[in-house]
């Protein structure tokens, strides 16, 4: 079984160590990871799931622009740094899991290995702050 | 009757960070990293180390030389300069290292093997000399085929798995696969170093710390026995050997520690020893 590059790992144990929501996926956009804080946003357990391919965790968000018009994937940060490797910084809105619209800001960045190779993104939930 | 050649394991130094001589440290030996695996008159060296001096000498029958570095830190390298065969115009050395993403390992071994810390330069020496880059690869020479891959250490480090034919040989010398808040996580994806490891005949591994010491020491790129220890029950070598022994250890230590290691563990382990031979056949 072949493990995931270092970067991939470090990644991980820094998200572990961290108290607000983070995302890290293969360079397919499949979750390979999320922490505890990013539990409360699924409302699934990495422990209970393991990795998750990207047809199945994408829906759980319904995202929305700040507007409240339903957001196309393509506009969500996480999904442009898969698509051009570019890190994206975005605010918009979720549904939470009980029927509430959640004001979040989201930020993704590409894992460039040492090799220069892109192994993988990683997306990390804000709670915004109120103005 | 012909007589079936092996590949045989030597180390030459396992003392991790610096030197350390006298009657403390006589047993399991004072020099640092250094391993060589010779099959034939083919000749791998791993590491250069201050054991490396005395590897220099042992193989004249070997025309070509290949030294795999796992990375730059000085009680890795420090013993390069005083490699007989550098000097010797009929040999032929290849270093290989890891690449970083900034500077070649020529111009990040140069550094050292220059003025004012070394009185010949590396373009200078003797020798025919090729240096060789590498990153997570798999690439021949001559009868090894040779795995390089990243792996937990400050600045750039690989470790390496030698194969031939069925046997394996995995050198780890400096490794932290434990660095995060939870320590390893305990499946083999999201292992570090797990892939040269897996299975290896024998592997050698970082176990420079007690537990007790580990926590103080936490990001500085090496592994408590116990973690060792899990590491090489999860990739399930068949037999281990601690090493990168702590300069303030002696002897007599590193028994007690290994002996109370195997209190809670029935890996196959031992202490790495300076003129341990091995043969895998």
């Amino acid at each position: 079984m072949p493990a995931y590059e270092i970067e991939i790992i470090l990644n991980r144990q820094l998200a572990d160590c961290l108290s607000i929501p983070v995302f890290i996926t293969d360079t397919d956009g499949n979750l390979i990871f999320y922490n505890e804080p990013a539990e409360e946003v699924l409302g699934k357990r990495f422990e209970d799931t393991g990795e998750m391919p990207v047809e199945e965790w994408s829906t759980v968000f319904k995202p929305l622009d700040n507007d409240g018009n339903p957001m196309a994937p393509e506009e969500l940060p996480l999904v442009k740094t898969l698509s051009d490797q570019y890190p994206y910084h975005r605010n918009f809105q979720i549904i939470s899991l009980k029927g509430k619209k959640q004001p979040i800001s989201a930020t993704s960045y590409p894992i460039i290995s040492r090799s220069g190779n892109f192994v993988g993104a990683v997306a990390i939930f804000w709670k915004q702050k109120l103005k | 009757m012909e007589t079936k050649i092996k590949m045989k394991v030597k180390l030459w130094g396992v003392r991790g960070s610096i030197p350390t001589s006298g009657p403390d440290t006589e047993k399991y030996g004072g020099n640092t990293s250094c391993a060589s695996v010779v099959y034939d008159d083919h000749l791998l060296v791993l590491d250069g180390g201050t054991g490396i001096r005395q590897c220099g000498g042992a193989y004249p029958a070997s025309k070509r030389i290949d030294i795999l570095l796992t990375h730059l830190h000085l009680d890795h390298i420090q013993g390069l300069g005083f490699f007989s065969p550098l000097f010797d115009p009929s040999k032929e050395v290849h270093i290989w290292g890891p690449a970083s993403s900034s500077q070649s390992l020529f111009s990040r071994i140069s550094r050292y093997l220059s003025p004012p810390l070394f009185p010949v330069l590396l373009r200078d020496v003797p020798c025919k000399l090729e240096l060789h880059e590498v990153s997570n690869s798999v690439f021949d020479i001559g009868p090894f085929r040779i795995q390089s891959s990243y792996i937990i250490h400050p600045g750039p480090t690989v470790g390496y798995r030698v194969m031939r034919e069925n046997f394996v040989f995995t050198y780890i010398p400096d490794h932290e696969p434990a660095l995060g808040s939870h320590g390893m996580i305990q499946n083999p994806k999201w292992v570090s170093g797990y892939d040269l490891a897996e299975g290896a005949d024998i592997l050698l591994h970082d176990a420079q710390y007690t537990k007790e010491e580990y926590p103080i020491r936490r990001g500085w790129g090496h592994s408590s026995i116990e973690d060792a220890g899990l590491f090489a029950s999860i990739t399930s070598a068949k037999h281990t050997l601690f090493a990168h022994h702590d300069p303030s250890h002696s002897d007599a230590f590193l028994e007690e520690m290994l002996a109370s290691f195997k209190l809670s563990s029935d890996v196959s382990v031992a202490l790495a020893m300076e003129g341990f031979e091995a043969e895998l056949a």
